[in-house]
Parts: C-alpha cells; sequence; structure tokens
C-alpha cells in the first residue's frame, strides 16, 4: 500500500483524537485558559511520546527480528526509568536544568539496548525466549536500582518517582515539551533514513549483508534512534507500557510490513493511540485520573499473552 | 582468457582449533554451472559465506570479477553477487512481491525509492518462476518449495551475473526441483557472462546438471572436474563412506545407485555440521 494512501487517513486521525481530547475534561465549562495551557500541552506530549515509544516499538521489532519487542517489556524503558531517576536523585537535573533528564533517560535506553543486544541476539536474530528473559531480568535489576537510589537519595520524593513509574502523561514546562519534540524528531529522521533498510534488516543479518546493507553501522543508527525516542518518552512520562507492542501489530496487519510505510505510520498511529487513551484515562473515572499507562498495559498485557503464544506455536525450539 | 566471475585462492579458516577451510582454492568462470558438495561438516557453508563476503577467512582471497572482497563495499558486491539461501525465517507477514522487490535493494536510491525499471524487473522475476498467483499472499504462509521459488525470485529480480545459491530447490518435490534446475541452466545460457555456484547434497541432481562439481572433504577439496571424472564409486567410498554403482544410461547420463553404507551400525556418527 502506498505511503501516502496510509498516511493522510493516519494523519486526520490524530488531529481528529487532539480535537477530542480539547472537548474533553472534568471541567464543565472549559474556558479558553483549559483548553490551550492545560488540554493542549497535554495531548501535544501524549502524541509525542506515543509516536515515539510506537516508533521504537517498530524498529526493535525489525531490528531483533520479533514482533513481540516492546521497549517496555524488554527493559529498555526500563533503563532509561534508571537514569532518570539516578539523575533527579543525584540532582543533575537541578545542576543542568530539565534537560538533563531526557539524556540521561536516553544514555540509560541506550545501554539497556546494547545489553539486550548482546545478551539475546546470536546472527542478530533474537528468539522470543531469551529476548523475554533478558528483559524480565533487566526489569527486574532495573527496578531494584531504581528502589535503591531512590531510598537512598531523599524519601520524600518516593512517592512521586513511584507515580512516575506507573507511567502518566502529565503538565511539563514547554521548554522540556520541545527538548522532548526535537529529540523525537532527531530519532525519527534517523528512523526514516534507514526505513528501507529495515526491510531488509528484518530478513536476518546475513540476507540484508547479502542484499547491500552494512549491516553494523544500520544497527548502530536504529539503536540509537530508538533509545533516543524511548529516552525522551520515559523522561516526560515514566513506565507507559504496551504503545510499542499494540500500534506497530494493528499496523501490520491493515497497512502490511514495509517499514517505507510502517515507521511513519507507527509514529502518526502511535500518537492518535496514546492521545485518546490519555484522554479516556481522564473521563473514565473522572474527576479522578488514571494513570495512562494503567490502561495501555490492560489492552497491552493480553495482546502481548496472544502473540507470544502464537510465537512459540510457530517455533517449537 | 575471461576474468573469473568468482575466484577463490588459498582459503584457509578455523573456529577456534578446528580448521573448517584448510586451502580452497577454486574458480567459476562465465557460462559454467559448479557444484559444491561434500559431507557434513566438510566446510560447504563457510565456504559459501566466504565466497559471499559475509565471513573473512583467516587467510586467502576472494575476487569478484577479478576485483578482491576486501575492495568492495557490501552494497558493491550485492551489485555484482547475488546469495540464495535455504531458508529464510521471516516472522513479518511480507507478501511475495514485497520479498522479491528486495533483490533491487542495491540499486536503489536513499529512501529506497523504486524506479520504473525495479518494479518491471521484478514483475519479470515473478512471472518467469510462476509467482504471479501468490503475489499478493503473505511470505511466511507459503509452503518450503513456494518459499524457495520466491527466493530464486528475488535473485532474478537483483538481476546480476553471479549467483550462490545453498541448496535451493531442497523443500521442492521432484517435479519442480527438476524444474528450477532446468529454469537455472536456461538462466545461464541465456546471455554470456553468468554462472552460478550451487552447494547441494543431491549428487543425482549434481551429476545431470553440472559443469564442474567440487567435491569437499574435512576443508580440503577431495576431487573436482567434471561430474563424471569425480562420481567414481572408489571416491564416494572414501568421501561419503557409501558404497555406489555408477554406471551411465543410453543417452550417456550418469547414473549412481546407492548399495550401502559403509559405515559399521554402531560406527562413528558423520561429524556434525559445523557452522
Amino acid at each position: 500500500m502506498s505511503a501516502r494512501r496510509v498516511l493522510a487517513p493516519l494523519a486526520l486521525l490524530l488531529l481528529a483524537c487532539i480535537g477530542a481530547s480539547l472537548l474533553i475534561g472534568s471541567a464543565q465549562h472549559a474556558t479558553a485558559e483549559i483548553v490551550f495551557e492545560i488540554r493542549l500541552p497535554r495531548a501535544l506530549l501524549a502524541a509525542l511520546v506515543g509516536a515515539g515509544l510506537a516508533t521504537a516499538g517498530a524498529l526493535l521489532q525489525a531490528l531483533l527480528q520479533n514482533p513481540l519487542a516492546d521497549p517496555y517489556v524488554l527493559g529498555i524503558s526500563g533503563g532509561a526509568a534508571l537514569g532518570g531517576v539516578a539523575a533527579l536523585a543525584l540532582g543533575g537535573g537541578f545542576f543542568l536544568g530539565g534537560a538533563a533528564v531526557p539524556l540521561v533517560a536516553f544514555a540509560g535506553a541506550l545501554g539497556a539496548s546494547l545489553l539486550l543486544y548482546a545478551v539475546a541476539s546470536t546472527g542478530g536474530r533474537a528468539p522470543a525466549h531469551s529476548l523475554l528473559l533478558t528483559g524480565v531480568v533487566f526489569n527486574a535489576f532495573a527496578s531494584s536500582l531504581i528502589v535503591f537510589v531512590t531510598s537512598a537519595a531523599d524519601l520524600s520524593r518516593v512517592a512521586s518517582v513511584f507515580l512516575w513509574l506507573i507511567g502518566s502523561v502529565r503538565l511539563v514546562e514547554p521548554a522540556l515539551l520541545a527538548g522532548v519534540a526535537l529529540l523525537f524528531a532527531f530519532g525519527l529522521a534517523i528512523a526514516l533514513r534507514h526505513a528501507y533498510a529495515l526491510n531488509l534488516l528484518a530478513q536476518g543479518d546475513e540476507t540484508a549483508s547479502h542484499l547491500g546493507v552494512d549491516v553494523p553501522r544500520v544497527r548502530r543508527q536504529v539503536l540509537a534512534a530508538s533509545a533516543l525516542m524511548i529516552g525522551a518518552s520515559v523522561a516526560v512520562s515514566g513506565l507507559i507500557g504496551f504503545v510499542g507492542l499494540i500500534v506497530p501489530h494493528l499496523l501490520r496487519l491493515t497497512v502490511g510490513s514495509d517499514h517505507r510505510t510502517l515507521v511513519p505510520a507507527s509514529a502518526l498511529a502511535g500518537a492518535a493511540f496514546l492521545v485518546s487513551a490519555d484522554t479516556l484515562a481522564r473521563w473514565v473515572l473522572a474527576p479522578i485520573e488514571l494513570p495512562v499507562g494503567a490502561l495501555t498495559a490492560l489492552v497491552g498485557g493480553p495482546l502481548f499473552l496472544v502473540l507470544l503464544r502464537r510465537e512459540l506455536a510457530r517455533l517449537p525450539s | 582468457m575471461s576474468v573469473p566471475l568468482l575466484e577463490a585462492s588459498g582459503l584457509r579458516h578455523a573456529f577456534g582449533d578446528t580448521p573448517v577451510l584448510d586451502g580452497v582454492s577454486l574458480e567459476l568462470r562465465p557460462g559454467r554451472l559448479m557444484v559444491v558438495a561434500g559431507p557434513n561438516g566438510a566446510g560447504k557453508t563457510t565456504l559459501l559465506r566466504v565466497l559471499a563476503g559475509t565471513l573473512r577467512a583467516d587467510a586467502g582471497e576472494v575476487r569478484l570479477a577479478g576485483v578482491s572482497h576486501a575492495e568492495l563495499s557490501r552494497r558493491e558486491i550485492a551489485q555484482r553477487l547475488a546469495v540464495v539461501p535455504q531458508d529464510s525465517h521471516v516472522p513479518f507477514p511480507f507478501r511475495v512481491r514485497e520479498m522479491v522487490a528486495l533483490g533491487r535493494a542495491p540499486f536503489l536510491g536513499p529512501f529506497g525509492r523504486e524506479a520504473p525499471s525495479d518494479v518491471a524487473l521484478t514483475e519479470q522475476a515473478l512471472a518467469e518462476l510462476e509467482l504471479h498467483a501468490l503475489s499478493e499472499r503473505a511470505y511466511p504462509s507459503l509452503s518450503g518449495g513456494e518459499k524457495q521459488r520466491v527466493l530464486l525470485a528475488r535473485a532474478l529480480a537483483q538481476g546480476v551475473p553471479t549467483w550462490l545459491l545453498d541448496e535451493p530447490t531442497s523443500h521442492m518435490d521432484l517435479g519442480h526441483r527438476l524444474h528450477c534446475w532446468e529454469w537455472l541452466r536456461a538462466w545461464l545460457s541465456a546471455t554470456a557472462g553468468r554462472g552460478c555456484l550451487v552447494v547441494t547434497h543431491d549428487l543425482v541432481l549434481a551429476s545431470r546438471f553440472a559443469d564442474e562439481l567440487v567435491l569437499l572433504e574435512r576443508g580440503r577439496i577431495a576431487a573436482h572436474g567434471t561430474p563424471a571424472e569425480v562420481l567414481t564409486p572408489a571416491r564416494i567410498a572414501s568421501v561419503y563412506g557409501v558404497e555406489a554403482r555408477v554406471g551411465t544410461d543410453e543417452d550417456g547420463r550418469l547414473l549412481l545407485s546407492l548399495v550401502r553404507s559403509l559405515r559399521s551400525a554402531r560406527g562413528q556418527d558423520p561429524p556434525g555440521n559445523i557452522r
């Protein structure tokens, strides 16, 4: 399916979702102030985070040749969170301004990706079981370190850190929003540059190499791009799981597997998905707000199990 | 004399202390179909990877149309050489047409934009391998033999003169298998300057279609010549441990009759496939 025929409707869908999120809320009579200073920035942030996580999911799935790859499940978000928490606890955020948190979270995501890659994959291919085991273990490791760091640093912050870890879209300063947008744009540009090569990498490292791809170079850049987007997303909204799993999976069923379409479509659909999920999270129990991470996990957990079952049935080993 | 399409000289490679290639030299000349055969663990897979340039041998050199692999980028190698693997596990539902179109990858510009000529070559390859009826099917849903036809079509779409094939018809039934080998011979002679090297265990097909047969044994070339020169009962016994009778039919084609394995029932197992 041609990219334009897919991307234009998805862009419209995203606009519609953002529009709806501006209209829906707990205030009975929303003033312009509420709409433009509270709901709009929040919708934009949700859009960026959703786009980042969904695109990173699509990249990781191609890179690891495994449709189960998701930044949260694999512990890459956990690595980013560890970086972010460490930056907050050690006061880096204070010295470098808010920008330190996304950058350190990026470093954490990159470290986790490299570790995952080194442990779980052979010849570029990561079988489901080794991928998931590595992710589970790294997640456990990262959360214990997070607990350690928060306990050691400052008890008064523990509550807010744990809220952050569940994953929620909150208001952030405009400067931070802009920083996240910049990191995301940079990551997306790299991803689009290599979108075609991802079609080849999805065939296996050996085949990609036979068809002319400089595999180590492309892999490095794509891993960095996914870590950028994950780091930026986690820094502002904590651990929101399964977006990177759900969105590319649904897209493959509808628009196909060509990454030249799939990568930009993941960005648009991921944005639309998280904006709607966040609107729903504000609305279902209003005036109480659910953390959106709880909502995505509610949908993503069961879907993940269905996909896992299918994947394991296909590969008896 | 024309430059060989592919030329390997003095290849040596070891995994740890185990030598896998121990002084292999060969050249693939234009118009020739060369088969490389040998028991499991003889080094066929390693040889193929070294020839394809995905594995750098410890010693020796591979030249592609006269230019050393070391001087070529991955893309430049792919613009001259196609590799057809035995299997390709693809966990995503790429359509058959998309799979075949990937053969054009080494020639596409940035962002993988396809020119009309790339689309035309893809369509031609689909037609040549009778894949049009399957072109919208998801590749992972195909049978093993159908997948192998897709991989052949991908190499055809690549449009390069030199092919390396690893058991390209192993999952096909007898009819398709024979048809594919005939097709390969026809491809070879359709234009001057083409050549292919096929790794296979199937000595019957090799004897029927190969111009040259290279028999590998423990990383060395045990024999190299026409199938009739290479496939003698004594050599089959020493390399494979199989008692065989070799004759010719009334058209002069080689007949191979396998009598029995010469390994004792509890004798040594064939060495495992070393990769």
